[in-house]
């Protein structure tokens, strides 16, 4: 298990007229659940299809039909809050919670209100090495998604795509743990990597598979502790206001320094915070009120009668626990106990799943350092800069090791290696090949060296006095013999031939 | 416990239903009259009972990961008062 320990980041503080502002977040997201076919239909959860092609009667409101609950989708619910360490609820109970909208035929949306499958859990927000917070979760339910609205395609309608109505979603809420708007980033960074190694939600912000209403409110230092001690005590706090639907980290983090500065604005001229939904404009950089969704908040949530509660044996949760992958953060600390890496490294390493299992392949029987830097620093930096990632990368983690190896055998220089890697990356081929065929060797043999540095020093007298009245100058020569032999003279042989033969 | 007629138009709004002024004060009376018997039955001890949601002993179904249904787009607007493109079109929404 995790043997790191941490300090907790300081709160974001905003100067005001009156003195400082803490800020308190807590967040909402949807994350849709990694299925085939949809919560409570057999329509498909496909992307990206021609609109209106993967309704189910189901989907549409038919009269008459009804739902009947996709097993998969209660499991990976489950499977989520088991990798949130939470608890899993064996009896939970789908709720309707009313409301009308176009993208949404049956005038409600099925949902879990009072007895959600997921419990109390949580997540491990890294800020920095050594420096992270455990974001308290509260519950995680289950719930049908809605269609999809597009009103830029006629100057009078709405067109309405059912594709997406009835695709499951969980809905992850987080206590208000999150205190700055960073912070806000990478507790949404943290949960979209959990479920990216859980496969139970593909993360993918851009098709809105991740979407995040952020709930934030302003406090004097002091009252959020006051709020802990109290057992959560939300009189200690400020008033919120919702921020509905973020789906870009960037936003997130502009939506809530605008939104925080204008709560305090406003409670420093003697006004008071309204408790409503407001929907960020990213071209504008400032929130607005949703006002005219006010009246459609009163949800009226009862017992759907078309659905059982929904029960589960703890033998069924005990067999998705057993399949649990290991999670980023035992990954990464056993990549820093096991390999001997830094914690940065680790964490980037650990990021992916893929990634980690590429490092480990490359690691495996070498040295655990080498291989993070490799790994890190020349192979995800040039796949980052090309738009790549490890499953399109032009060196395999073989390759890569290869090249570790002739280095490690002390056949190239770190230098050479770099060259080779190019080599490797443009051309391909097995690297020991490579070094052999195009003599790329590194220059071990001290005779050879030797003659190089005597040649130079033979064909440069002024520099030697130079050399000789000011040490540092010998750099010079070092410089000198690695050009002439082309890069592959072992560089400390060279260094301490030419400070002998100078007599520095 | 009264319904007055302002709850019962606000009901009717959240529920769109159409309710003529002349329906408000009856339908206050019914709605009234509902919730007594309802509050009637809260005066039974209850505690230590489970909620009843089936008569028989009944398990939630349950259907496996699998695709049974789509693919009938003609079928699903055939009732859409206006369809376009293959999308359902309505009175713009947007604010």
């Amino acid at each position: 298990m995790l043997d790191l320990t941490f300090s907790e980041p300081a709160p974001k503080v905003m100067q005001g007229a009156t003195g400082p502002w803490e800020l308190v977040i807590g967040m909402e997201v949807h994350a849709q659940v990694s299925s085939t076919a949809k919560l409570f239909s057999g329509g498909s959860t496909d992307f990206g299809s021609e609109p209106n092609s993967n309704v189910a009667l189901v989907d549409a409101a038919m009269p008459g039909m009804l739902p009947v609950i996709n097993e998969f989708c209660v499991e990976q619910a489950v499977r989520t809050g088991l990798g949130l360490k939470a608890e899993i609820n064996l009896r939970s109970v789908f709720d309707r919670k009313n409301y009308f909208y176009p993208d949404l035929p049956q005038g409600y949306q099925i949902s879990q209100f009072k007895y959600p499958i997921v419990g109390e859990g949580e997540v491990l927000v890294d800020m920095e090495p050594g420096v992270a917070r455990t974001v308290r979760v509260e519950r995680i339910h289950l719930e049908q998604d809605a269609g999809k609205s597009i009103h830029d395609m006629d100057p009078s309608m709405s067109f309405v795509d059912l594709n997406r109505t009835g695709v499951a979603l969980m809905e992850i809420v987080s206590r208000p743990d999150i205190r700055g708007p960073e912070e806000a980033a990478e507790y949404l960074r943290k949960l979209r990597q959990l479920l990216r190694y859980l496969g139970t939600c593909d993360g993918n912000m851009q098709e809105g598979s991740m979407r995040a209403d952020v709930n934030v409110s302003v406090c004097r230092p002091g009252d959020y502790e006051a709020f802990r001690e109290g057992g959560d005590d939300f009189s200690k706090l400020g008033t919120r206001c919702e921020l509905k639907n973020m789906n870009s980290m960037r936003f997130i983090q502009q939506a809530i320094n605008f939104e925080a500065r204008r709560q305090i604005d406003i409670l420093e001229d003697g006004g008071s915070i309204d408790q409503e939904t407001r929907l960020y404009d990213p071209n504008k950089g400032e929130t607005r009120s949703m006002r005219s969704k006010e009246e459609a908040h009163d949800y009226r949530y009862f017992p759907d009668p078309d659905l059982l509660p929904l029960e589960i044996e703890q033998a069924w949760v005990d067999d998705i626990a057993a399949t649990l992958p290991e999670l980023p953060d035992e990954k990464r600390a056993r990549f820093m106990s096991d390999y001997g890496v830094t914690e940065y490294d680790a964490s980037v390493l650990a990021a992916d799943r893929a990634d980690a299992d590429f490092f480990e392949q490359v690691a495996k029987g070498r040295d655990g350092k080498a291989s993070a830097n490799w790994v890190v620093n020349e192979l995800f930096g040039r796949l980052n800069k090309e738009g790549l990632g490890v499953a399109t990368s032009p060196v395999s983690a073989e390759q890569l090791g290869g090249i570790i190896d002739l280095i490690g055998s002390g056949d190239i220089s770190g230098k050479i290696a770099k060259e080779l890697f190019e080599i490797v990356w443009t051309e391909g081929g097995d690297p020991a090949e490579i070094v052999e065929a195009r003599d790329m060797k590194q220059v071990t043999d001290t005779g050879a060296i030797e003659a190089a540095v005597d040649e130079i020093i033979a064909a440069n007298p002024e520099k030697v006095a130079q050399a000789q009245a000011k040490p540092s100058m010998a750099g010079w020569f070092v410089g000198q013999v690695m050009k002439a032999t082309g890069g592959k003279a072992n560089p400390q042989a060279v260094q301490q031939l030419v400070k002998q033969k100078l007599g520095v | 416990m009264s319904v007055d007629a302002q709850t019962v138009r606000k009901v009717a709004k959240l529920a769109r239903i159409a309710v003529e002024d002349h329906e408000v004060e009856p339908l206050a009376k019914e709605l009234s009259g509902i919730l007594d018997w309802v509050e009637q039955l809260q005066e039974v001890d209850v505690e230590g009972v489970d909620p009843m949601t089936s008569t028989v002993p009944m398990r939630l179904k349950r259907r496996p990961d699998i695709v049974t249904d789509g693919n009938r787009r003609d079928d699903i607007l055939s009732n859409a008062p206006d369809a376009r493109e293959g999308f359902f079109a309505v009175p713009k929404v947007v604010e």
